[in-house]
């Protein structure tokens, strides 16, 4: 294992620290609990947006801490989600008094950690609700799973419900708006390489030197299926057509187009299978409105890439249009 | 003879040592299925539980099982942490009013213990999760005591079959949590929840045997 670390134990302290020198305008860290915070909050009479997970998906969620987005997030370990001691700290230093909102990503140990944060701070009188993402549609949705993984559609959520809640939308509207972008958005990923995990020390998976997996999620769990890689042509459709299938997209619809590398994948390849979606999109009658595209949900230095579309109407362009000052997200500002 | 506080102490210092012996074993097993961090976040929740207790000295063993309950809850993290967190909560609450636990009072911690897990996870037997280590276990028990076994009889018999419960777990395909995301892939597989669940319960059985 090759990585820019002193202990795998420190990996996560020691990010925070640099993290917090870097963007001390807009957030303010605290160590223990970890916890990420709007540098203005609590902001009396806006409703809290916190969402957590586990660390190793930067820039996700600390990243997206600020005005327009979230009020705070909760850094768990590396792959694994935070504890409620940390929730609870960031939902009585958010509350503004307009409730909070607590956005999680749909895996078993984020559920049940969320959860049994919620049921703390509802002792305390603090209105608390959650939103559980879960687009991934490599997962079967079903009985016999723990469910669809929450992935890129997470990242979309929290900017257009962040926005709503800035400019003042009460806790019930942003709940509602919230499954609103939950039940028109999917994604898929695949992965050319493993990752790491600083602890492990090992790739999370394996894979021979001309093998893909396809469908995984964000923790360096493997996916589905394994196959020989293909031309790009070919890995956009393995992608886009089980979304597309999925929710049904279909011709007449207006997207949000989010094409994510999941960390190693550089750029010139991320706008090559980008063109190569938005091709495909406007062949199928689908209109690309808005595209969204980087490094926002990552799993340490794995290759690969994701895709998440979002259906839109006209407040979801707005609100995603909508002023953002975050340490990873600016515009508007 | 029934076990004190200390007793309890005793056996969740036993519980702290085989985690961290069986770290890489269980982070390994998770690897394989899962998201590779069973063992080191057990480890680490069971190394502040024992600075926890060095730091306290609870009076009842009701209440030694909730500085457990609590610690785990905050430290642990992922699916673990609420999962083992309930599960020491239920047993404490359900010893609440023991000084000394005798082998009925082992068996209802034992009892409660797995309906918390159950009620937290919504697992059920043959799932591929700690409720098929804990589930047989539980029934073994209760079966011991019925037999007039002490303490030290009752874990043993929930230790074995915990053990086989785990190993029966290989060929399943996981229907709860990460592992059930590869379908088919999980089979073949020994559950790594499943497993610690059954090193738990082997180490408070060696420490009740002495």
């Amino acid at each position: 294992m090759k990585k820019i670390i002193n202990d795998p134990s420190t990996v996560v302290a020691e990010s925070l620290r640099g993290f917090a020198l870097a963007h001390a305008d807009l957030v303010t860290v605290q160590e223990d609990p970890a916890v990420v915070y709007r540098a203005d909050a609590p902001v009396p009479g806006k409703v809290a947006l916190i969402s957590g997970g586990g660390s190793g998906h930067e820039p996700m969620h600390g990243g997206y801490v600020g005005r327009g987005m979230l009020s705070a997030a909760c850094p768990g370990a590396v792959f694994t989600s935070p504890t409620p001691d940390q929730m609870q700290d960031a939902i009585t230093k958010t509350d503004g008094g307009a409730g909070v909102l607590l956005i999680v990503k749909n895996y078993t140990g984020d559920v049940l950690n969320f959860e049994t944060a919620a049921e703390l701070a509802a002792a305390e009188d603090v209105e608390v609700r959650s939103v559980v993402v879960d687009d991934d549609v490599a997962v079967k949705d079903s009985l016999y799973t723990a469910g669809r993984r929450g992935v890129g559609g997470t990242v979309l959520l929290e900017k257009i419900v962040g926005a709503a809640a800035e400019r003042g939308d009460d806790l019930a509207a942003c709940e509602a708006l919230a499954n609103r972008v939950i039940a028109n958005v999917r994604s898929m990923g695949l992965a050319l390489t493993a990752c790491t995990v600083p602890h492990v020390g090992e790739p999370s998976f394996d894979l021979a030197e001309d093998e893909i997996e396809v469908g995984i999620g964000i923790h360096g769990e493997p996916g589905r299926q394994k196959m020989k890689i293909a031309p790009a042509d070919e890995l956009v459709d393995r992608l886009l057509d089980p979304i597309l299938e999925d929710l049904p997209f279909t011709a007449g619809d207006r997207v949000l187009l989010f094409t994510n590398s999941m960390g190693g994948t550089p750029p010139i390849e991320l706008y090559l299978a980008h063109g190569i979606a938005e091709r495909k999109l406007a062949d199928a009658g689908i209109t690309v409105e808005r595209r969204f595209v980087g490094p926002y949900i990552t799993s340490l230095e794995m290759q690969g890439m994701s895709f998440t579309l979002l259906k839109l109407d006209d407040e979801m362009v707005g609100l995603w249009d909508a002023p953002v000052h975050t340490p990873a997200l600016r515009w508007g500002v | 003879m029934g076990c004190t506080a200390s007793d309890v102490v005793a056996a969740i210092k036993a519980v702290a040592d085989v985690v961290a012996e069986h770290k890489v074993e269980l982070t390994q097993l998770d690897r394989a299925i899962g998201d590779a961090d069973h063992g080191e976040n057990l480890n680490r929740g069971f190394t502040a539980v024992l600075a926890a207790l060095d730091g306290a000295t609870p009076e009842t063993p009701s209440a030694v099982l909730k500085t457990v309950a609590t610690t785990l809850i905050s430290k642990v993290g992922g699916a673990a942490g609420p999962l083992y967190g309930t599960a020491f909560l239920r047993a404490a609450t359900a010893t609440a009013k023991s000084d000394e636990l005798d082998a009925a009072a082992v068996v209802a911690a034992l009892t409660a213990a797995l309906e918390g897990v159950v009620a937290r996870g919504k697992a059920e037997p043959g799932d591929k999760t700690m409720v098929d280590a804990l589930e047989p276990a539980v029934r073994a028990s209760s079966a011991a005591a019925d037999d007039g076994g002490d303490v030290a009889a009752v874990l043993r018999a929930a230790a074995d079959a915990a053990a086989s419960g785990a190993e029966a777990t290989i060929p399943l395909v996981a229907r709860k949590g990460r592992a059930s995301y590869l379908g088919e892939r999980s089979a073949g597989h020994l559950d790594p929840g499943a497993r610690s669940s059954s090193l738990l319960l082997r180490a408070l059985a060696d420490v009740a045997a002495r």
